[in-house]
This record gives structure tokens, sequence and C-alpha cells, in this order.
């Protein structure tokens, strides 16, 4: 890593696994169960989510010793609802289909507890370089498992991945469909995207098992 | 020579002291106490409350299933004769010993129920096996009674994938993650239902999936079918099934496997009471629930609140008592609803789970619009509050209880002063 220091490639990595915004912290579950039937769903969402959080660190970052703590909040809203304006006229303008799937979970960005929780715990305190990656890390720990809940669910659920039927024609009775496999309609609803996320929270801490909490 | 030979119990115990303290005891041991009656009772679990070994609890409500198996065996076959034999024009008159008991009825039911047994069994205690050898402990009895109910409770023509699939899901998901037999929250066998139900809605809703075959023959000239009593309510076709009262209370009418005959679960839920292994308050309560729903939907007609435009038309104005002989209700309340693991434990908290069982169970059958049937979701449902029910049942006796204390023991003849000491010690 000559680009980034030990310290500052934590700031990445951390998140991803041992640190993870969902698995670890639990947090931003209401968008992971939402969104993630199916797995551009989940990519576009991630994308999102990396653009405004890695964005916005910045900003707050920059601006964090002119911000009055009073009202650090509502700075921090109209810095992160103008960043999810953007990414929301973005999609309406490039991706219409996508954003009718996404509806109003790319509003509720806004209410992303890990975007709340980054400026609060990371921005305020930081430099603009380290609360960006800072951002860039936790945005990605949480598109993680959004795209890994999404390929779950997509492949079992409707047999296809980013819409190509990769099990075969359910109609037509071809590939795996021809020898009596169906696809799972639970997995279309949200109680097996917690159910997902419970699985891979189970297998995160039998593989570490110094993340399971003392009772 | 004769004391040289090993019998086949000692040589099973022999392996087991081989095996002691390796990783694949406890499949050794539950095969050995499987088979053979262990001389030690079950002495941990928070589900225990007697001092019987579990498999006695476990092996009576399999008892009590037993009449229900094999009655499921000749009714799948039955129902899958008449149904053709209905599809040609002419429906055959039911006669208990001379076209009911027969062979071929029971040959369709051995080689369609037995493998959904086999399945059942097999994955179940498969994953109970893994995760007994995995954590270190023996292998818990839990999964006996389950692996009986799972196979009753489908329809007829489940793939065995599908079943094996929503076996792993439910024995995993449902009881394993919570730590096991007696820390379960659902009851895993409706846990598995409820999988199915969900995953693969066309295969356990509608009109052909209760009758052998009739899936298979849809669209085809020998197209038969495969509706069920509740099916033909939900639709308004109440006058279209032939079926008699005393059909639906010996259960010669379609529906899941081993649901349908009311006698059957009838004496084994007797034997269930008798024998001490399931709560009859439990039972009576969730008569009485469906009882009361029922009545009320039945009011709601007589008021002509409910037309026979209505799409609940059909279902309202069934006779209420009808209820507690079609479907699954009857079973769910002897065999699902008295779990010990995921019911209400207090005896006050018994009664109001299994009245609201029964209450919710009907008022899901009449408004759900998908699937007239509604008794697993209502179980499972009532699982999730037991633990509420009794945590007030219990602060309830508490506070009665001081109160009691304090009338007692704060009479006249106590100084202010001593029972303002009482009052704070009380508190």
């Amino acid at each position: 890593m000559a680009l980034l220091s030990k310290k500052d490639s934590n700031l990445i990595l951390d998140p991803l696994a041992d640190n993870n915004p969902i698995t670890i912290q639990v947090l931003g579950i209401c968008s992971a169960l939402a969104i993630t039937a199916e797995l551009n769903a989940s990519i576009v969402m991630a994308l999102s989510v990396i653009f405004v959080l890695g964005l916005g660190n910045v900003v707050i970052s920059l601006m964090r010793n002119i911000i009055p703590s009073k009202i650090r909040i509502i700075v921090q809203l109209v810095v992160v609802a103008t960043l999810v304006i953007i990414v929301d006229q973005v999609l309406k303008a490039f991706a219409y289909e996508l954003s009718k799937t996404l509806a109003v979970f790319v509003g509720l960005i806004i209410t992303n507890c890990i975007i709340m929780g980054r400026f609060e715990a990371f921005a305020l305190g930081n430099g603009p370089w380290r609360s960006f990656l800072d951002g860039i890390g936790n945005a990605a720990g949480y598109g993680l498992i959004l795209i890994i809940v999404g390929f779950f669910r997509e492949l079992l659920g409707s047999g296809t991945l980013l819409g190509f039927p990769v099990l075969g024609d359910p109609i037509a009775k071809t590939g795996l469909y021809a020898i009596g496999y169906e696809n799972n309609g639970f997995m279309l609803l949200s109680p097996m995207a917690l159910i997902v996320v419970g699985i891979i929270i189970w297998v995160q801490r039998t593989r570490n098992p110094a993340l399971v909490e003392e009772n | 020579m004769r004391d040289k030979r090993l019998t086949f119990k000692k040589r099973l115990h022999i392996l087991k002291h081989h095996y002691r303290g390796k990783k694949l005891a406890p499949a050794f041991n539950a095969f050995h106490t499987f088979l053979f009656s262990p001389n030690e009772t079950t002495h941990s679990g928070a589900h225990v409350r007697a001092v019987d070994d579990l498999k006695r609890t476990m092996n009576t409500v399999i008892m009590a299933l037993i009449p229900v198996l094999l009655f499921s065996m000749f009714n799948a076959g039955y129902q899958h004769y008449a149904a053709i034999d209905a599809a040609s024009g002419t429906p055959r008159e039911l006669s208990v010993w001379g076209n009911f008991l027969t062979w071929e009825n029971f040959w369709i039911g051995i080689t369609e129920v037995l493998p959904l047994v086999i399945v059942s069994y097999g994955v179940g205690l498969l994953i109970e096996f893994i995760f007994a050898v995995i954590k270190g402990h023996e292998v818990e009895e839990g999964y006996l009674v389950t692996g009986m109910l799972v196979p009753l409770i489908v329809p007829i023509d489940t793939p065995l994938w599908m079943l094996a699939v929503a076996v792993a899901f439910g024995v995993v998901i449902g009881k394993e993650v919570f730590g096991g037999t007696g820390m379960n929250i659902l009851n895993p066998a409706l846990t598995i239902r409820a999988f199915l139900f969900f995953a693969y809605p066309t295969w356990m809703s509608g009109d052909k999936v209760w009758v052998h075959q009739a899936v298979e023959r849809a669209g085809t000239p020998d197209a038969i079918s495969g509706e069920t009593i509740l099916g033909y309510l939900a639709q308004n076709r109440a006058d279209e099934y032939a079926y008699s009262i005393s059909d639906m209370f010996f259960g010669f009418i379609p529906g899941s496997v081993g649901e349908t005959s009311t006698f059957l679960i009838l004496l084994g839920g007797l034997f269930l009471i008798f024998s001490k292994i399931a709560s009859w308050r439990i039972m009576l309560s969730a008569v009485i629930g469906a009882l009361v729903m029922g009545l009320i939907f039945n009011g709601a007609v007589d008021a002509g609140w409910i037309t026979e435009s209505s799409n609940f038309y059909g279902l309202m104005s069934f006779e209420f008592w009808k209820h507690l002989i079609v479907g699954g209700l009857a079973f769910g309340i002897v065999y699902m609803a008295t779990d010990p693991v995921t019911g209400a434990q207090t005896n006050r908290g018994k009664w109001f789970y299994g009245f609201f069982i029964g209450f919710i169970s009907v008022m899901i059958r009449v408004f759900n619009p998908a699937y007239p049937e509604g008794v697993f979701l209502a179980i499972l449902l009532m699982n999730v509050f037991a633990p509420t029910i009794d945590h007030y049942v219990v602060r309830g006796n508490i506070r009665r209880r001081m109160k009691r204390l304090k009338t007692a023991t704060i009479h006249p003849k106590t100084t202010d002063e001593q029972a303002g000491k009482l009052k704070v010690e009380t508190v």
C-alpha cells in the first residue's frame, strides 16, 4: 500500500468486514431489506450511498470548524439532502425504470442511519481526506452486504441475475426447471432478506469469534 | 457359545464406549437411546416440567399420531379414486369396508405418504446430528414429533425436494439458531409449513393440490378436481360439494395428508389429555375461540350485513360448529397448539393462548382472499405472543399475592410503625 498508509487503508477495509455497518453495527437495515430483491437495484443503491456518503463526509469535514454545534444536525441534513436529490435526479434521467423500482428508498437515503452516523462520528472530527476514505469504506461495507443479499435473493427468488435467466426458463421448463426445480417465492419477500442478513451475521461471527458479545 | 454372542444392544453399548469423548459420540448415543430405553431421565432444558425422559413425551405424541397416519394413507387413495369416478360422471358411494379400507387405496397412500415421512425424518435428523456433532452435545429428541407432524400437514403431492428444503430451513432457522430443542420460539413443524406456503404457493394452495395426481392431470381429458370444502366455500360454491357431515367428521374429504379425520384426531387428543402430555386447557379454549368467531360471522349473516353477493358469504354463512370438522383446525389445535415449548406455560395463560388460536384461525380462514385456511398462521402468531401472555399472567399473580399479603399482615392490631416497615419491604 504505497498509496495509503496502514491507518488510512484500515478506514476503508475495516467497515468491509469486522466493523460492517449492517452486520456489526446493525444500521441501515430497512433499505437492505426493502430493495434487495433484485441484484441491479442493490448495486445502484450501493453506488448511490457510496457517492452520497463519500462526498457528504468530505463536505461536512471541510465545514467542521465553522458549523455551530447546536445546528449541526440541520446542516448535515441539508448536505445529505442536496446529494440525495442529485442522485435521484440522475437516476430519473438515465435509469427511469430502476428509479421506479427503488422508489422512495433513494429519498430515504437521507434518513439512513449509516450516513448521519458517519457524519457525527467521523467527519466532524477528522480531515477531508480521511473522512472521504471513511465514507467510501462504510458505504462500501453497506453495499457489499446489499449485493450479497441481492445476489441470493434474485438467484433463488427469480432464477435470474441482473435480469438474465441463469437457471433456465421457468415457463418453457428449460435448464434446472426441466427437472422440477421451482423459484422460491419466499425469497422475494422482505422477511427472507432479514433471514439472509441474519445468516451472514451468523457466518461472520462463527469465522471470527472475537465479534461475539459476552452475555 | 451362547454367552459369547453379543446382543445388538451390547454391541451398540461397546461402540458407544469406544467413541466416548470423540466427535461422533453424540450420533452413537442418539442411535442407541432411540432404539433402547435409556436409564436416565432428561435433566436439563427450558421446557422440562417433569421427571420423565423427554422421549416418553415424544413417543406418546407419535403414538397418538399413528392412527391419523394410517387413516391418511387410505384416504389419499380413496380421494384419488373418488375424484376419478366423479370426473367420469359416476360419483362413488362411500362404504368403509367396501371401497375405503382397500389395498388399492392403501397402496397409493403408502407410495405417496411414506416418502414424505422418510424425507422429513431423514433431512431433519441429519441436521440434528450435524448440529449435535458441531456443538458437541447429545442429539436432542425434539425432531421426533416434528418429523411425524410435517408429512401430515402438507398436500399429498408436495415434491420431495421442496419438503427437504423446507425441513432444512425449518430446523435450522426455526430451531437450531435459537439453541435447539426447548429454546425455539416458533413451532418447527409450522415453520416448515409456513416456509412451504410462502416459498411455493402454487404447490400449497389452489384447487388441485389436495388430491393425488390432480395437478399432473390438469388440462388433460383425465382432469380431476382437488378442491377442498373450504375452497368451495371461499368461492361461494357451497352447493357444489357433496360431503355429508359424517364425511367431514370421519375425514373422508380432501385436504392435507393427515388433517381430515376429526374423529381420529379427537381420539388422539383424548389420549394425549389422559396421558397428561398435552394441555386440555389449550384444546378446549381453542375450540371455544373458533366457535365464538364462527358465531360472530353467522350472526353477521343473519343480521343481513353480509349478502350472497359478498365474497365472504360462503365462509361466513358456514355453520359455526362445522369449522371444527373441516380443514386443519382440529389437527392444529390438538397437535400443534399444545406444543409445550412454544405454547403458553401458565394455566391462565393457556386459556388466552388457546382462545386466540381458535378465534384468529377462523378469522383468517374467512378473510384471507388467497387461501381459505389460517390455522398455521394463527398458531405461529400466538407462539410469538405466548411469552407475553405468560409475563402478564405471572405479573398479575404477583400483584394479587402482594395485595393479599398486605391485607393479611396489616390488621388493626399492627402499629403504624410496623405497617410502614412492611410496606417498605413489600415494595
